[in-house]
């Protein structure tokens, strides 16, 4: 007999609207110089869309994820969540970053448990529930106890996922998840989060620099350019899910962005 | 295995040597001692100095004095260290000024602090503690400060998306990151207030207490080197016994959650 509240939590789907109006933001780096990091950029993700921004490096995507994390603050425009204007970081808006960001000095259901032990109305018991169905959605159920270093690259992107699942957020935001792993690992991981996208409905915005990955991904893929970083074209990916990495309409479709993305860097080298 | 045999068989030798060059081995007819027993006596000697002084109860009860002593100070000097290289690896001001006292202080051997607390404090307990004060919490200071410092920034941006505040990032995320460089603080900590209890005790005779370090002066003074000898031993004992039982099922434990070290 599981309880109530489990399942409640298991089974509520929260999502939500993001948009992202006119956000300025300015960097002055360490030889005083003003680095424009985003101009004038504006963004409109419906609810369980699956957007993936890419660009050359630079190009301001980390710190566009930061404002909508909430944790940098635009100079100018602001970043809406369901309307309402984002002012810091929340559980409703749950951050993946390049490097694991594991805790090491928790195992890892213990590490799971991190942002759930924060989340009111469940009992310990049940929190333990709810970051063992994670584990097991991420597929690292039979590593609950194993201690972080113990891992492999991707089992910690991995458990990182499950500890960003967790608390149920409404917004995933992934920056470079996947680009510290190798091909075949990452392979694997685009199976399985397509399959979680899929079975949580969350809204995920996805940052890389891989075109493929976008395309393989993404519902909708966002080009930026860099200097200043600004949103420079959309494209749609109607692909049928899931999709695989070889795929050829998904070769096809990379290329032509490819090819479009380099038109940017030709410019800014002249 | 083996190398623990290695290590055994050194010691072994070393006391065969002193043995041999001071008359205990006289029965194999090395019946040459080297020195005087007032210069150096055999081992002989200096173990029934120490059965003899811990079946009458006198190194027990010294030892109890000087324990009392060392731990009060300790946690003192952690109580006061641990917060303030919180305070200083968290605000630059507190870094260049606090900071720089407690490195300056650090070059200081606590030795040198004996004089000032005896005019300050008298013949008294309060002038050991203090000096075990000042010998701990500089160095807890500055090693609790370069734990913090080298926390990675990303494990606070992990834990405030995932709603910690900034007390509950300080406690949960902050501490536990750094516990390896506070917890080599702490050892490194201990090892200096043992030091500096020593050197005090040598230096400072209270009577509200005869402690280990005392007996070590007393034997000088009586020209007793089977009791400076017998004492020093007890030093290196309680030192190591510290290290092995204190700090390295912690080490290890820390090692093995955090996959640094060897194992
Ligand atoms: N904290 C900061 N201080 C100074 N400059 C910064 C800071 N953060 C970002 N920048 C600058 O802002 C610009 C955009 O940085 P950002 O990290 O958002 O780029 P990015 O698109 O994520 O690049 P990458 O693909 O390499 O991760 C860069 O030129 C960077 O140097
Ligand atoms: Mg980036």
């Amino acid at each position: 007999m599981q309880n109530q509240n489990f399942h409640e939590e298991i089974h509520a789907y929260p999502t939500a609207k993001l948009s992202v109006e006119h956000v300025y933001k300015e960097f002055t780096n360490s030889s005083g110089e003003h680095v424009r990091a985003l101009e004038d950029v504006s963004l409109n993700i419906n609810e369980g869309e699956f957007v993936c921004l890419v660009g050359p490096s630079g190009c301001g995507k980390s710190t566009l994820l930061n404002i909508i994390a909430g944790l940098e603050k635009p100079d100018s425009g602001m970043a809406l969540l369901d309307g309402v204007p984002i002012t810091g970081p929340g559980r409703d808006r749950m951050m993946m970053f390049q490097e694991h960001a594991l805790f090491p000095w928790l195992d890892v259901i213990g590490n799971v448990m991190f942002g759930l032990k924060q989340k009111p109305n469940l009992t310990d018991k049940e929190r333990l529930e709810v970051a063992k169905y994670y584990l097991f959605l991420v597929k690292m159920d039979r590593f609950a106890h194993a201690n972080i270093h113990e891992l492999s690259g991707g089992m910690k992107q991995r458990v990182a996922l499950a500890r960003s699942l967790a608390p149920n957020p409404k917004i995933l935001l992934m920056d470079e998840p996947f680009s510290a792993l190798d091909a075949m690992t990452r392979e694997r991981l685009y199976g399985d989060i397509q399959d979680v996208w899929d079975k949580r409905r969350k809204t995920i915005v996805f940052v890389t620099h891989n075109v493929r990955e976008a395309v393989c991904l993404g519902s909708r893929v966002v080009l930026f350019s860099p200097h200043p970083g600004r949103v420079r074209r959309e494209f749609p990916i109607d692909l049928p899910r899931p999709r695989n990495i070889n795929d050829h309409d998904l070769a096809d479709m990379s290329s032509l962005i490819t090819s479009e993305l380099k038109g940017y860097q030709a410019a800014e080298s002249d | 295995m083996k190398r623990v045999l290695v290590s055994i068989t050194f010691f072994v030798i070393i006391i065969l040597i002193w043995a041999a060059l001071t008359g205990d081995l006289a029965f194999l007819g090395l019946d040459q001692s080297l020195w005087s027993p007032y210069i150096m006596p055999p081992p002989s000697r200096v173990a029934a100095y120490l059965w003899d002084n811990t079946v009458n109860g006198k190194l027990i009860v010294s030892m109890g004095v000087t324990l009392r002593r060392l731990l009060i100070g300790y946690v003192i000097g952690l109580v006061i260290g641990v917060p303030l290289g919180m305070l200083a690896a968290r605000f630059r001001c507190v870094q260049d000024t606090l900071g720089h006292l407690a490195l300056s202080f650090q070059a200081l051997p606590s030795v040198c602090w004996v004089p000032l607390a005896c005019i300050w404090f008298g013949q008294t307990e309060a002038a050991l503690l203090f000096v075990v004060i000042m010998g701990t919490m500089w160095s807890v200071l500055l090693s609790t400060e370069n734990g913090i410092r080298n926390v990675p920034p990303i494990y606070a941006r992990a834990a405030s998306t995932m709603g910690s505040s900034p007390l509950h990032t300080l406690v949960f995320v902050t501490m536990p990151a750094s516990a390896p460089f506070i917890v080599s603080g702490m050892k490194q900590g201990w090892a200096f207030a043992w030091r500096s209890l020593m050197a005090a005790e040598i230096y400072v005779a209270v009577v509200s207490g005869f402690g280990i370090g005392q007996h070590l002066h007393y034997g000088r003074e009586l020209q007793r080197m089977d009791q400076v000898i017998g004492v020093m031993f007890i030093i290196i004992l309680v030192g190591l016994l510290a290290d092995k039982l204190l700090f390295s099922p912690v080490e290890s434990w820390l090692h093995r959650r955090w996959g640094t070290g060897k194992d």
